[in-house]
């Protein structure tokens, strides 16, 4: 089983870390790992912002990088969530892209999803002593049915123990450029969900995105709280977030 | 309506800062959500149900001036006139038309958005006419010198019952009220002579029924009632795009209706009105007038946006915002709020009179999955921000940041390697703590949040390094 790993552009940038972490889950689950090595950035940023010839662009040469592939996984709901349910609206007046776009669409899997029902990983490699909650982010939940994945895995972490935040289902505020461009509604989204994380007293604050992870993580710091880490499902599971 | 949609950010500043404010959309937003999610569970299918609701408005849209033509028919049939009103300030010239006709000096009203519009209350008013506000919420706007709705089911649902107890002390002149009965009798009390002497009533429209030329209307107050049945001209206003073709259809609406709105298997009244008096009848107005609204909605019919057009006004996409929940609905700038009323506000008023509001979202998508009539809010909202970039109506420097991304993210060599000075400058600026406190030309994002640093080198280099080391071994 050949997989391409789609690294998104925020973990290359951000967060190499998660990226090894998620290519280790994947060879634990036996997979063969593929990492095309001309791929950028899924078009998201410029899709949601209005330059759809540039989203078009970017979509086309990701097609084309991954179509090769008997799956396309990331670690991340927002970037599957963008192949698997927003490229035919790019493609819609293209046809033959379309098809292709729609082929890599039906392999594209969100990395906790893919680990639970293609993989369907019995012994997770990681080790995590604490009690954790889960952020559902919303191009996961929503786009992906990312749900009770994570949760099943964290369930194979004997050390793990998870106790649900109030409104995880809600946005963190993120929202891309949004989170720049009005960073003051922004800031009270995330401060909202950092009060529900601190209530929920966890250690750890594990999710499936980057954009979320960036928002609560650097909220939480801004708040002075310096104990909860904020960790990627990824980085726990293959036990690379000591 | 006075258009203060341009003042987005300042409003929704002063409105994260207003204290009562906050506690009040905090005490709102759970009620909502919650209530909502109980009451659905009485359908047997709720995901069922919402489809067949979406067929039955995406139906009437398909052949709209079919069912418009088919309503005129069978309400004109019925006694009653139709009138067209291509403009807000068509509505408004109807109205006064309507009342000068039938040498009327008193209008009662019930709920109305689309009058809001039109701001037709004024109009009335500088005609020499008086009207008053019947529904509890708009009654509380009027005599706090109209001040704007900020909800579409609860227009004064930003206000506490403090505030309306001392609002109600002062207009009235009477003995401050604290508990939310005594506050509604008084306004029962107040409004009672008004509805006895008023020669005339508004209306809105919750939808309009082609086959039998009928209006429906969905209240909890029983105002919409005595508003179109005591005074002996009523005049019901909604837009074009509330009609449905069949009683059947609204059989189906109102399953998901209130249930989306409030949470109620059904609201306390729902007025199911055709026709004039009839001979022998006792009940009624014996002139029944309609104006059915465009004011722009043509216009979204035939745009990229038109699956808004569904929206029966619920709510659900604005209780549901995270957005909404924390900046409230006067933050929006017109008549209506929230996911809904960033597409339709740009789409009535102009795109560029309303900048940030298909902006203003994070496309979390909550107001999707809620909406009863299943229109894609974050989809639509994408849209007009499409039609922002194309017409260059977003700032040069937005502009050309997206396009520099999109430039070097086709460019993998290039990408990677800007990318990495990008990400090592990052890395320094992050210091040995690794957070950024503040970011040059970041200020969007280090006011209120730290930036995690990034670890310094980008995972394409790394795993080139881990390939090439691999390669060596």
């Amino acid at each position: 089983m050949r997989v391409g790993f789609f690294v998104t552009c925020l973990v290359d940038l951000m967060r190499p870390a998660i990226g090894f972490a998620a290519i280790k889950l994947l060879e634990a689950g036996g997979a063969e790992v593929f990492v095309p090595p001309t791929q950028t950035c899924c078009g998201q940023p410029g899709y949601n912002a209005g330059d759809r010839d540039g989203a078009i662009a970017l979509a086309r040469k990701l097609v084309g990088e991954f179509e090769s592939c008997d799956y396309l996984v990331a670690p991340s709901g927002s970037c599957t969530g963008m192949i698997k349910t927003h490229y035919a609206d790019l493609f819609r007046d293209d046809p033959p892209l379309l098809g292709r776009a729609e082929a890599l669409a039906g392999r594209t899997w969100e990395i906790a999803d893919f680990l639970v029902n293609v993989l369907r990983l019995k012994v997770v490699p990681g080790t995590f002593a604490g009690t954790v909650t889960y952020h559902d982010s919303c191009a996961g939940l929503r786009e992906m049915g990312v749900k009770e994945q994570p949760r099943a895995l964290l369930a194979r972490m004997p050390g793990v123990r998870l106790t649900e935040m109030a409104e995880c289902e809600t946005c963190c505020g993120f929202g891309g450029t949004f989170s720049i461009k009005y960073g003051e509604i922004s800031t009270r989204l995330a401060d909202n969900k950092c009060e529900h994380i601190a209530a929920s007293g966890a250690d750890a604050v594990v999710l499936g995105d980057l954009g979320c992870m960036l928002n609560i993580e650097g909220r939480l710091r801004r708040r002075g709280d310096r104990r909860t880490r904020v960790l990627h499902i990824a980085e726990l599971l293959a036990g690379d977030s000591a | 309506m006075q258009i203060a949609s341009m003042h987005f950010k300042e409003r929704a500043h002063d409105n994260m800062g207003n204290a009562q404010l906050q506690a009040n959309l905090q005490k709102i937003k759970g009620k909502f959500v919650a209530k909502r999610r109980e009451s659905l569970v009485e359908l047997d299918d709720f995901e069922a149900t919402r489809e067949a609701a979406r067929a039955i408005r995406q139906r009437a849209l398909d052949n709209l001036d079919v069912w418009l033509t088919m309503f005129e028919r069978n309400a004109v049939a019925r006694g009653a006139t139709v009138l067209w009103a291509e403009t807000p300030a068509d509505v408004n010239r109807h109205v006064l038309d309507i009342a000068r006709r039938h040498g009327v000096g008193k209008i009662i009203k019930s709920k109305s958005m689309v009058s809001e519009e039109s701001a037709l209350d004024r109009a009335i008013e500088a005609a020499g006419v008086e009207v008053v506000e019947t529904d509890l919420g708009e009654y509380i706007l009027q005599i706090n010198d109209y001040e704007p709705p900020s909800h579409i089911i609860g227009p004064a649902l930003h206000k506490s019952k403090e505030e309306v107890s001392e609002l109600f002390a002062r207009v009235h002149g009477t003995a401050k009220k604290m508990e939310i009965n005594e506050l509604c009798l008084e306004a029962r009390q107040m409004l009672r002579k008004h509805y006895l002497a008023a020669e005339m009533g508004i209306s809105g429209g919750n939808f309009f029924v082609a086959e039998t030329g009928s209006v429906v209307l969905v209240t909890n107050e029983g105002n919409a009632t005595l508003t179109t049945t005591l005074p002996d001209v009523h005049v019901a206003i909604s837009g074009i795009e509330k009609i449905v073709p069949t009683l059947e259809d609204i059989a189906t609406l109102m399953r998901v209706l209130p249930r989306s709105a409030t949470g109620q298997s059904i609201s306390n009244y729902v007025d199911l009105l055709t026709g004039v008096r009839g001979e022998g009848e006792f009940h009624g107005a014996r002139h029944m007038y309609f104006i059915l609204v465009d004011a722009g909605r043509s216009a979204v019919l035939g745009s990229e946006v038109s699956e808004a057009l569904r929206c029966i006004r619920c709510g659900a996409c604005m209780n549901h915002c995270p957005v909404y929940q924390n900046i409230g609905g006067h933050s929006y700038g017109w008549v209506y709020p929230g996911p809904i009323g960033s597409i339709l506000t740009p789409s009535y008023i102009g795109l560029e009179k309303a900048l940030d509001l298909p902006q203003a979202s994070t496309l979390c998508n909550q107001c999707g999955v809620v909406c009863p009539v299943k229109i894609p809010l974050p989809d639509l909202l994408r849209k007009l921000r499409e039609q922002q970039f194309a017409r260059r109506l977003r700032p040069w420097s937005e502009r050309a940041g997206l396009h520099l991304w999109a430039w070097l993210a086709l460019r993998p060599r290039l990408f990677g390697a800007s990318t990495r000075i990008g990400v090592r400058m990052l890395g320094w600026l992050g210091g040995r703590d690794r957070i950024i406190h503040r970011l040059p030309l970041g200020g969007g994002w280090t006011d209120g949040r730290d930036m995690p640093a990034p670890a310094g080198r980008t995972f394409r280099d790394l795993y080139a390094a881990r390939r090439a080391g691999g390669a060596k071994r």
